[in-house]
């Protein structure tokens, strides 16, 4: 046998072990054909792809698969906000509704100055930590805010930060994914209407007088708030304030008759503000 | 007889020469008396008093509201000033009732007087027990009743009274088995008398000499009791290192003395039981200890429950200036207290005032872990702090229970031994509740 015959045989070897597999990859490739929406892949391409969660998918594949389906609206996604659902709307062929902005808000107003504190806190530096401990952290309120930033470390759009020892939150940065909400050891954070005019400051369970030696602006429970609100908007539930945000008309009624201030005046947006 | 110890355990400064030598001085309360509702583990106690009722000391004047709960009485006589919520030392607000003293401390009527107990049957020195809210003047508070009635009561071996007193500065017990060594007998006796397979151990710590003169002394004429002399070593009073001590016998993850036929139970805790089957005293006095660089004259107090944390103070020539900590028990497991109008409740054992915060200082030294093991080393109960501490801060419980994390006493050897200062102690008092519940929630699974 000589060198042309073996490279031959070997040529002609792999050219049949070639068309085998093709033969069995087209066969396979009919076999276990996939029906795949193209509008998924599309839908997907809109979405913001932080796979941050907020829609309540796992990520934005799994969002835009269930859109797909139908079995959630096409505004699902508060990342994309209004230009991702028009978009969206327009692949799948339904006009967008924009959903009503959502945003974080953190239910204590006791910054440093407010705030009377019983001492130091040294230890691990997250609010589940210091939570943990009895008496909380420097704050003499075992209610509010603990000022360590464990929202912050988790919020992936910088829309809350600790200023003066209290998370405040960006409204134009924050999209309500919940995060923040969701790991707050003091459940402190509460996601509302963008456009409420108002809302109350404070989550302090104790009765006035205990209040008063603990901050300058808790809510001492007054039911002042119950009393000046025409549209039983307002409740004092456990000694704390609740505005029901689908009630609240606005008219500021609570707020200025508040004697600890907790109920205060949320700015809102200008339009040509808005993040688009 | 030998030396007694465990294995692991670490020597913190003892410091208990500071108020060793110092006998007990009576303190008479001046001021409001204040009786949080929930002195004890478990349900809160419910009140039984309003505003303005007249109350004798010795009064009971909230009942144990459950089967683990404890009642709760008045140590002094007066009128009530009002039930509300104060803060207590941590700065916590909790249920109180307040009590204005009269300083005439007026008994109320049967306290005190001697009884002849000899003919009780168990359950009426249970039932007495329960009656006087008695619970663990150790430092946890569980109501001493439910201890004495475990589900095997005849398979009870040993009952150990525990003088370890291993955390640095406290000396109340010491002194309690010093000059009240027959109290302590008589009270381990009538625990002996519920639990006829049982013998007595006395465990006391080696740097406590007198008081293991005295207990032996006391003991010379007791067939059923016995001094056992202990190795000083922290935390050589917990629980399970004591019955270990005692027994030899490693009690199981999860499991209680009983299992091992043992019970435990301080020394301030069975000279309370004897006042009360005795003298029909319920718990209204305690040792208390006020130590620490930071007191101008640390000092023992026979102090009545309720008193505020400032008269104590006070009656310890006052707090130096530079005092940067008080912590409500010792340094290794203790507290830190922030407002000394809070009383003084049933299972507090200390004030240390301490002119250097150690944990300040340790924050600032804080570096990486190098594993270099000596937290597993030290650990009393052979857990790895190490890996524990790691699965604390990925927050991933499942780990963190695999590891055994759910059966951390805290006594905080860890945290006092690691070279990186690392606060081990602390990542596990966050993650143990929610160990706790994510093992109820397997055991639900299990049974589903």
């Amino acid at each position: 046998m000589n060198a042309m015959t073996l490279l031959l045989i070997t040529v002609i070897l792999l050219a049949v072990i070639g068309l085998l597999i093709g033969i069995l990859l087209v066969f396979a490739g009919h076999k276990f054909h996939v029906e795949v929406d193209a509008r998924e892949a599309a839908v997907r391409e809109v979405l913001p792809g932080n796979n941050c969660g907020a829609c309540g998918y796992p990520g934005c594949d799994g969002c835009a698969a269930a859109i797909v389906k139908g079995e959630a609206a096409v505004n699902a996604c508060p990342v994309g906000g209004a230009s991702a659902a028009e978009k969206i709307g327009d692949i799948m062929g339904v006009s967008a509704e924009a959903a009503e902005k959502k945003v974080a808000f953190v239910k204590c107003a006791g910054d440093c100055a407010k705030a009377h504190t019983k001492g130091s806190y040294i230890g691990v530096r997250t609010c589940t930590a210091a939570a943990a401990l009895p008496g909380k952290g420097d704050k003499m309120c075992q209610q509010g805010c603990l000022g360590l930033g464990e929202c912050v470390s988790v919020c992936e759009f910088d829309a809350i930060h600790i200023v003066d020892g209290i998370a405040k939150v960006d409204r134009n940065k924050c999209v309500a994914c919940g995060k923040c909400a969701k790991v707050c050891p003091q459940h402190l954070i509460e996601i509302i209407p963008d456009k409420s005019m108002y809302a109350v400051e404070c989550a302090n369970i104790e009765k006035g007088k205990l209040v008063k030696e603990l901050c300058d602006t808790g809510c001492i429970g007054c039911g002042i708030c119950v009393k000046m609100c025409k549209f039983d908007a307002v409740h004092v539930e456990n000694n704390v304030a609740h505005i029901d945000y689908e009630k609240c008309k606005g008219c500021g009624a609570c707020a200025a008759k508040c004697p600890s201030k907790v109920i205060t005046f949320r700015e809102q947006p200008k339009k040509e503000k808005e993040v688009s | 007889m030998g030396i007694y110890s465990f294995r692991g355990g670490v020597h913190p400064k003892g410091n208990k020469e500071l108020t060793a030598g110092k006998a007990f001085v009576r303190l008479i309360p001046k001021g409001d008396m204040v009786y949080p509702l929930s002195q004890h583990l478990g349900k809160p106690a419910s009140p039984l008093v309003k505003k303005n009722d007249p109350v004798l000391a010795g009064q009971l004047i909230a009942k144990a509201d459950g089967f683990i709960s404890a009642n709760i009485h008045s140590s002094c006589s007066g009128k009530v000033k009002a039930i509300e919520r104060r803060l207590n030392a941590s700065g916590v607000p909790v249920d109180c009732i307040v009590i204005a003293n009269d300083g005439q401390f007026t008994p109320a009527p049967g306290v005190g007087e001697e009884v002849d107990y000899s003919s009780f049957s168990k359950e009426e020195i249970i039932a007495k027990v329960k009656e006087c809210g008695i619970v663990g003047l150790g430092g946890a508070g569980f109501p001493t009743n439910v201890k004495l009635m475990p589900k095997n009561p005849d398979e009870i071996r040993y009952i150990i009274a525990n003088g370890a007193e291993c955390e640095p500065g406290i000396t109340c017990d010491d002194r309690l088995m010093r000059e009240y060594t027959d109290w302590i007998i008589k009270g381990l006796k009538i625990v002996l008398s519920l639990f006829p397979a049982a013998s007595g151990i006395i465990a006391i710590e080696d740097n406590k000499p007198e008081s293991i003169r005295a207990m032996e002394e006391a003991v010379k004429n007791e067939e059923r009791m016995s001094v056992l002399t202990l190795k000083t070593m922290y935390p050589q009073g917990g629980e399970r290192n004591l019955v270990h001590a005692a027994t030899g016998m490693y009690m199981e993850s999860g499991a209680l003395p009983a299992s091992l036929g043992c019970i435990v139970d301080n020394v301030a805790t069975l000279s309370a039981i004897y006042r009360a089957v005795a003298f029909n005293e319920p718990l209204m006095e305690k040792g208390f200890t006020a130590t620490g660089d930071g007191f101008n004259e640390p000092t023992n107090f026979m102090v009545r429950i309720g008193t505020s944390l400032r008269e104590i103070t006070d009656a310890a020539g006052g707090l130096k200036e530079e005092t940067r900590k008080l912590i409500l028990g010792g340094p290794m497991m203790g507290p830190a207290v922030s407002n000394l109008d809070a009383p003084l409740v049933k299972a507090n054992n200390a004030l240390t005032a301490q002119l250097e915060d150690e944990v300040e200082k340790a924050e600032l030294e804080m570096n990486s872990c190098i594993r270099c093991g000596r937290c597993t080393r030290v650990c009393p109960l052979g857990l790895i702090p190490q890996q524990m501490a790691r699965a604390c801060e990925r927050n991933d419980i499942e780990r963190f229970v695999k590891l055994h994390g759910a059966d951390c006493i805290q006594c905080g050897t860890c945290s006092f031994i690691c070279p990186a200062k690392r606060p081990l102690t602390q990542l596990f008092k966050q993650t143990k509740p929610m160990a706790m519940s994510y093992i109820r929630m397997q055991a639900q699974k299990k049974e589903a």
